[in-house]
Formats: structure tokens, C-alpha cells, sequence
């Protein structure tokens, strides 16, 4: 092949590099000194994007075309980095010594707000902006033509980062965060005001951001899927650079666009998984990133871990009257309520199982959609493809979810705290992209339909007994192992890594079973959950389907075993009751997250348990 | 003790989680003077300059300064009214230089206490004016040592509480070190000193506060404690 047209696509390759390397700046310079991991980055990226294309219009209107266009740009990106300055002042402020789960949830929380916000106000269509004046044509290299708007793109890069140089290392504010990076503490007890830095440095983010979003607009139509799309890659960029890292932000960022650019020549398929891949590897060799510097964290519990006691008799008998309860529902109620209650169940093994890692193992996982999906698409493909019927098919469900957590398992279990959740979150995606771009196996974003459960078990109250057994045996199985020496091994690794490797727990090895265990186990409510739909798309996989499971797990409590069924129960009947009746599903999800993350941090298990003990010792 | 006291706390607890830390400290600094707080490993000496400086979560009891009350404030109000917090790990920011270092410490000049500047700084500490532009990274360990008090100092305070400083320090270090806090006393600087090292407490301070236990055992001039054999070995001694 022509030599120069590998050029021109390195030229593109540093085009997209400028794009990913402004956000991802931003992110990263966010978690350097607040220590959040900042999920709304990605609507802030996009609310530049509907900034941009709002203003540009009304400004070249006003201004005529130049003018307007250029002034447009830096004001749509000082209006998001005042959107995040309100996100600093209202919810950051709140959580900056939360669980760091919490924070990466809030945020979340936020990104579904604004997802439904901008819907609200630009509609749901692609926006297409104006092309940059100035830049509306073609320069010729080696005899291919290449916008010239793309040479923009390729020096704002190399232009922010030195910019963020001078600001850095010349000027007394710089200092101050970057002191603040490493011991915020310490910068407080030397008289500077943390909050406001705080504030400065969501500004800087959220400006970066929207300059991102603004400058993409000739190139990209504004439309509301940028935030997700956007925002997986910013992280993988993030974590290879070194979170916190700025330097690093702009190699990692010139390696994944540079990756893509040529990795689609040879192997189109693989654009999607690719950043994913690359991000697991340099994670492998270099757990901190290309130039990051190790954590510093010590705990990974919660705050109000209590140790698990086994049942008292009272709560022995609580149980045999539910299962009394269900076993006898069927009677009762009719199909539509018993579909529901076996989704419950579904939901209930799922998020119990998050929280075998979570609460036990004290590993926040942001993927754990994978294994649930794993699960449903391992049994789905072979009815599908095999035209097994479900009793065989459904084995391949804990099969697939259990084969996929031990292999992830195997690295994720080598990092802690965000780095681990950051990697738990990229091979979730690795998932999610293999489903969503090998249509031949996996009928891509249609998914697979006809997954039905054999005769016997098709009528809806068979199947809600079978639900019921299965969910309710690996419900008990997990219950058990919480209690077993495993358990009481996984839980002081919890409290204490260096302690418990010094008393001669292989702490590593425990994790990864564990991570293996709950895997297999959200793969079975996956299994359970397709032949209950009848088909399975890439949705189950994707990073909402994750944040549903830690909602639920939020819900009723991460220190409680029976958090998550209660938690699993509240979220999926609320998801019944109210989603058919309001439009905006999303902003009310958002809205709850954010009550549960800054009202209720112990979930709502755990809040009335506090308040039944509380006034049990005030009696 | 003097009228004009600068730093004077009274009924200080602390607590980490449910343990309950410090019993009622009582404590004051009167101007000029520099006050030693003597104590064994765990006796609460960290956490009562901690506590006073705002650092722990939960702390009861009254604070102030110069008639100004802290209790309530945050740690950077605390420093903006002028106490100095010199940690006992030091915890100078490796990847900024020394200058840098120096600049995150710098406040505006106060009515009332000595102003510093790099330069009055460097003759302090004629080590660091060597290492102006290296990473706080690089440094040994009583170098560092140096770089956290001249930090402080940068914030021109009336008051410096300082944390153990001849901890892991060489003997000659120490001698410097002492040196140095002696000069500063002679500018006029209050300091609150928190230290096992009772022979390197003795050649500075005016006065001495024993700890145990989270509680205030004793309190002295430090030549009736260097008299009391009992109380030294009660308290102080291994």
C-alpha cells in the first residue's frame, strides 16, 4: 500500500488523539486532586457538543460567521466548566470522603440526568453544526486531500498540553493542585483553602471537556449517545496514562487513536474491544499506568462494616416464612405478578452476588454485567446456533459466566480500589463490544431471540418455581460461603491486606476465587433470565446494566447479606411501577441514586436496621 | 505562666471511631515561649497537635489563639489565624522542588509575628538555599526535615506546633536541627513541641507537659523536671 496513505491516516490517528487527550486531561486532572473518579466527564463532553451547536447558531447569526463561530467555542466550554462547578458546589462537596464507590456512582447519577435533560431540551435527533469558517476545505498531502479542520484538531492537543504546562509549573495555582494531588491534607493545614481548589479544578476539567464537545461539532453531529460512548474510552486513556497524570494522559491518548487508526485497516471488528485489550495489558505490566504512581489505600471496607453473624432464630424463622411465602405465591397471584417476583429473584442472585465481592471481598466491580450477560449469551448461542433445548443450554450459563470471571478475575484481582474497578468496567466493555460487533455470532445490537424454555417449563408458574429453586440454591450456596472460613478469610483481607498476608493468607488467590464464584453465579441469573425474556441483546452487558446491580446493592445495603435481596426487590419494582409511567426513567434513576448516595450511604436496610438498633439502646 | 498566653486549649478530646483518644487535655503557650509536650510512643502527643490543628474528624473541646476562637474552623482557617503545623512524617510534596514547596506554604505577611521569606529562610537553613530547584523527592531525610519548617514558617505564623522533629534524624542532624529551633526562639517564634527525645526537648523549652494515656500527667518548668527522677521515669523512660 501507498506509503503516504498511511500517513494521512496517522494524520487522522492525531486528530482523534487531540479529541481523546482534551478529555481525558480533564478526567484526570479531576481525579489527581478530588480523588473522583469523574463518570459525568462524558456529559460534559456532550453538553459542549449541544452548547457549541445552540450557540453557534444564535452568535453567526449576530456576529456573522467567523466571529461567531470562534467566540462560540471558548464560551460553550466556560459554560460547561460552570456546569461543573455547580456539580462541585451541590454533590462533590458532599462525598469527597465517601466510599469511593459512592462517588463513582453519584456521578453516575448525574450522567443519567443529563442524559435526560438534553434529550428534553435539543430532542432526541443528530444535531448537525456549521463548519468551522476558515477551515472549510481540503488541503492536498502526497496527493491525498485531508480536511483542514483536522489540522485544527491536531494542534489543540499539543496546545492544551502546553498550556496545562505553563498553568502547572508557572503559576502559584498550578503548584497548589499539584500539591494537592499528592496531600490535600497538608495543603489544608498550610492554609489554603481546599474547597476552592476543588472548585478551580472542576471548572478546569469541565472546560476542557466542553472544548472537547465544541471542537468535535463540525466533525460529529451533537446527538445523546456522545457521553457513553465517549466516556469508556476517556477512562482507558485515563488509567494507561496514570490517573492523575496529565503527560500521561497525552502518550495514552496518542497510542489508543493511533491504535484505532490503523487497527481498523487490518481487523474493523476490533476498533471497539481494542482500547479495552490494550488498557488490560498495560494495567498487567504496569499496574498504575504508563506514569502513574502507586495508590496509597489501605481499606477497602465500608464505613459501618460490622461483622456478618450468623441467623438468629428469630431471623432463622423470618426466612422459612418467606420461602413459606413464595413457594406459595403462585397460588395466589396471577402470571404478570409471578413474571415479576421470578425477575426479582433473578435480580436478587445478581446483585447478591456483586456484593459476595463487594461486601466480602471488598472489590467494587463496575462490570459485573459481564458474567450476568456471559451467562445469558452462553446459554442463548447454543440454543441459537446448536438448537440445544434449555435443560443443556442452561448449564452453559454459570459455564461461560464462571470461565469469563476467572480469566478476568486472574488480573483484576493484581490491582485495588479505582484501578480495579477500572478494569473490572474496561473487560466489561471488552464484552459488551465482542456481542455488539460480531453480528455473526452474536446478531450484534439486535441480540438473539426465540430463547424459549422447553415445554415443561414454559408454563410462567413452572418456571417461577424453577427460578425460585435455582436463584434461591445459589442464593444459599453464597450465604454459606460468606460464613465459611473462606468468608472470614476474604473479609479480613478486606480489612487489611497487609495483615492478612502476614498471618499467611494467600489473599490473591482467595479474591479470585471469589471473583470466580461471583461470576458463575450472576452467569446463573443470566441463564435464568433469558429463557424468562426469551431473547438477550448486548444491553445486558452494557455499563447501565452494571450500575443497575450496584444500585441494588446500594439500595439495601452493602454491609448486610440481605441488602441485596431487598435491594434487588425495591429497584425491580420500582422499575415495574414507574418506568412504563414516566419519560424520564432515567432522570428519576439518576435522582435515586443520588438521594441513596449522599441520604442513605448504608442503603435502606441498613438505615432501618440503624434505626431499630438505635432505639434499642435508647429503650 | 505567663498572662499573655498565645495557644491555650482546654478540655481537648479526640476520637478515632468509637476509641476514645484524649481525656481533657489542658495546655498553654504563652508568647515567646517554647513549650515541650513529653510523652512515650502512643501517649497522644501527635494527636493533640492534630487535634488542635483541626485535623481529626472528632475533636470536643475549646481552642484558640491569641483570644481567636479555633475550635469549629477548618485546618486552612486555622493555619489563614496563624498556627504553624510542622507533621511529625514530614510530608513535604516529593514531586515539587524545594522553591515550590516553599510557595504552597506562603501567606500573606501578619501583623505581629516575623515575616519570612525564602531568602531570611535560606539563611536558616543554609542546606536548602544548595537545593532550590530539587524534587522534595530527593532529599534526606533531615533535609526534608529542614524544608517542612521552613514550609511553615512561609505562612508567617504567630505560633508553630511541631511534631516530633529529631525523629529518625542522625545525631548530628539533631544538633543542627536543635540549633535551629533555638535561633527560631530567639526571633520570637511560640512553638508547641512534641517530643520523646528528652534531651533534645530539655536545651529548648521554657516549660514541660507530660502525657500519658491521652491524659496530662504533669506539668512543669523543665528544670524541676529534670530535678523529679520520679516523674521521669514514671512517664518517660523506657
Amino acid at each position: 500500500m501507498d506509503p503516504a496513505f498511511f500517513f494521512i491516516q496517522f494524520l487522522s490517528g492525531l486528530a482523534s488523539a487531540s479529541n481523546l487527550f482534551l478529555i481525558a486531561c480533564g478526567l484526570t486532572i479531576i481525579f489527581g486532586v478530588t480523588r473522583i473518579v469523574n463518570f459525568a466527564h462524558g456529559s460534559f463532553y456532550m453538553l459542549g457538543a449541544y452548547f457549541a451547536y445552540t450557540l453557534t447558531q444564535q452568535m453567526m447569526a449576530l456576529l456573522g460567521d467567523a466571529l461567531g463561530f470562534w467566540l462560540a467555542l471558548p464560551i460553550a466550554a466556560v459554560a460547561v466548566g460552570l456546569c461543573a462547578v455547580v456539580m462541585e458546589l451541590i454533590l462533590l462537596r458532599r462525598i469527597y470522603r465517601s466510599h469511593e464507590l459512592f462517588q463513582l456512582l453519584a456521578t453516575f447519577g448525574v450522567v443519567l440526568i443529563v442524559q435526560d435533560l438534553v434529550q428534553e431540551v435539543w430532542g432526541p435527533e443528530e444535531l448537525f453544526g456549521p463548519r468551522a469558517p476558515g477551515f472549510t476545505s481540503f488541503v492536498v498531502i502526497f496527493g491525498f486531500r485531508f480536511p483542514e479542520y483536522q489540522l485544527v484538531l491536531i494542534a489543540a492537543g499539543p496546545l492544551v498540553l502546553g498550556a496545562l504546562w505553563l498553568l502547572f509549573n508557572r503559576t502559584r495555582w498550578g503548584t497548589l493542585v499539584r500539591a494537592a494531588t499528592q496531600d490535600r491534607e497538608m495543603v489544608g493545614a498550610l492554609g489554603v483553602n481546599q474547597a476552592r481548589l476543588f472548585t478551580g479544578v472542576l471548572f478546569l476539567g469541565g472546560f476542557l471537556a466542553g472544548l472537547a464537545g465544541a471542537l468535535q461539532l463540525p466533525v460529529e453531529p451533537a446527538n445523546p449517545f456522545m457521553d457513553v460512548n465517549i466516556i469508556a474510552e476517556a477512562f482507558v486513556v485515563t488509567v494507561i496514562g496514570g490517573m492523575g497524570n496529565v503527560l500521561g494522559a497525552f502518550l495514552a491518548a496518542l497510542i489508543i487513536a493511533q491504535l484505532q487508526a490503523f487497527g481498523i485497516l487490518v481487523f474493523p471488528e476490533i476498533t471497539l474491544v481494542l482500547p479495552f485489550l490494550v488498557m488490560a495489558l498495560v494495567l498487567v505490566v504496569r499496574p498504575w499506568g504508563l506514569l502513574g504512581k502507586p495508590e496509597t489505600s489501605t481499606s477497602h471496607g465500608f464505613a459501618g462494616d460490622r461483622p456478618l453473624r450468623p441467623l438468629s432464630r428469630t431471623q432463622q424463622a423470618l426466612v422459612a416464612a418467606l420461602i413459606a411465602v413464595l413457594l406459595l405465591l403462585p397460588l395466589v397471584v396471577g402470571e404478570y405478578s409471578q413474571k415479576l417476583a421470578l425477575e426479582v429473584f433473578i435480580y436478587a442472585l445478581f446483585a447478591f452476588s456483586l456484593n459476595f465481592i463487594m461486601g466480602a471481598g471488598g472489590m467494587v466491580s463496575f462490570g459485573h454485567a459481564a458474567y450476568f450477560g456471559l451467562g445469558g449469551y452462553g446459554a442463548a448461542l447454543l440454543v441459537h446456533h446448536l438448537g440445544l433445548n434449555m435443560e443443556l443450554a442452561i448449564l452453559a450459563a454459570p459455564i461461560a459466566a464462571g470461565l469469563g470471571a476467572l480469566l478476568f478475575g486472574w488480573f483484576v484481582v493484581r490491582l485495588s480500589g479505582v484501578y480495579l474497578a477500572m478494569l473490572t468496567l474496561a473487560f466489561a466493555q471488552i464484552v459488551w463490544s465482542t456481542a455488539f460487533q460480531w453480528v455473526e455470532l452474536t446478531g450484534g445490537d439486535n441480540g438473539l431471540i426465540g430463547i424459549w424454555p422447553s415445554q415443561w417449563a414454559s408454563d410462567r408458574t413452572v418456571y417461577y418455581y424453577l427460578t425460585l429453586l435455582v436463584c434461591g440454591a445459589a442464593i444459599a450456596f453464597l450465604w454459606r460461603a460468606s460464613h465459611a472460613p473462606f468468608g472470614y478469610t476474604l473479609r479480613a483481607g478486606r480489612d487489611s491486606t497487609v495483615r492478612a498476608d502476614a498471618i499467611g493468607i494467600d489473599l490473591k488467590r482467595h479474591q479470585w476465587l471469589a471473583f470466580a464464584l461471583a461470576g458463575t453465579c450472576a452467569g446463573i441469573a443470566g441463564g435464568m433470565f433469558v429463557f424468562s425474556k426469551g431473547n438477550i441483546d448486548p444491553g445486558s452487558l452494557a455499563i447501565p446494566t452494571s450500575v443497575d446491580a450496584l444500585v441494588m446493592v446500594l439500595l439495601g445495603g452493602i454491609q448486610t447479606l440481605t441488602g441485596p435481596l431487598v435491594g434487588g426487590a425495591v429497584f425491580h419494582l420500582l422499575e415495574a411501577y414507574i418506568l412504563p409511567l414516566t419519560d424520564y426513567w432515567r432522570a428519576f434513576l439518576g435522582a435515586v441514586i443520588l438521594v441513596l448516595v449522599i441520604a442513605f450511604p448504608m442503603g435502606l436496610a441498613g438505615f432501618l436496621r440503624d434505626r431499630l438498633t438505635r432505639e434499642e439502646s435508647a429503650s | 505562666m505567663t498572662d499573655a498566653s498565645v495557644l491555650k486549649v482546654e478540655g481537648l478530646n479526640a476520637f478515632y471511631g468509637r476509641a476514645h483518644i484524649l481525656f481533657d487535655v489542658a495546655l498553654e503557650v504563652g508568647k515567646g515561649e517554647v513549650v515541650a509536650l513529653l510523652g512515650r510512643n502512643g501517649a497522644g502527643k501527635s494527636t493533640t497537635l492534630k487535634s488542635i490543628m483541626g485535623l481529626l474528624a472528632e475533636v470536643r473541646g475549646t481552642r484558640s489563639l491569641d483570644g481567636q476562637n479555633l475550635a469549629r474552623l477548618p485546618s486552612f482557617r486555622i493555619a489563614q489565624s496563624g498556627l504553624g503545623y510542622v507533621p511529625e512524617e514530614r510530608r513535604i510534596f516529593t514531586g515539587l522542588t524545594v522553591m515550590e514547596n516553599l510557595e504552597v506554604g506562603r501567606q500573606p505577611p501578619r501583623q505581629g509575628a516575623p515575616e519570612w521569606t525564602p531568602e531570611k529562610l535560606f539563611a536558616l537553613f543554609p542546606n536548602l538555599a544548595e537545593m532550590r530547584d530539587r524534587p522534595g523527592g530527593r532529599m534526606s531525610g533531615g533535609e526534608q526535615q529542614m524544608l517542612t519548617i521552613a514550609r511553615t514558617l512561609m505562612g508567617n505564623p504567630r505560633a508553630i506546633l511541631l511534631d516530633e522533629p529529631s525523629e529518625g534524624l542522625a545525631p548530628v542532624i539533631v544538633e543542627q536541627m536543635a540549633r535551629t529551633i533555638a535561633e527560631l526562639k530567639r526571633e520570637g517564634l511560640t512553638v508547641l513541641l512534641s517530643e520523646q527525645n528528652l534531651y533534645f526537648a530539655k536545651e529548648l523549652s521554657d516549660r514541660a507537659y507530660v502525657i500519658e494515656g491521652g491524659r496530662i500527667r504533669y506539668q512543669c518548668t523543665m528544670a524541676e523536671l529534670m530535678a523529679d527522677d520520679a516523674v521521669r521515669h514514671a512517664y518517660l523512660t523506657i
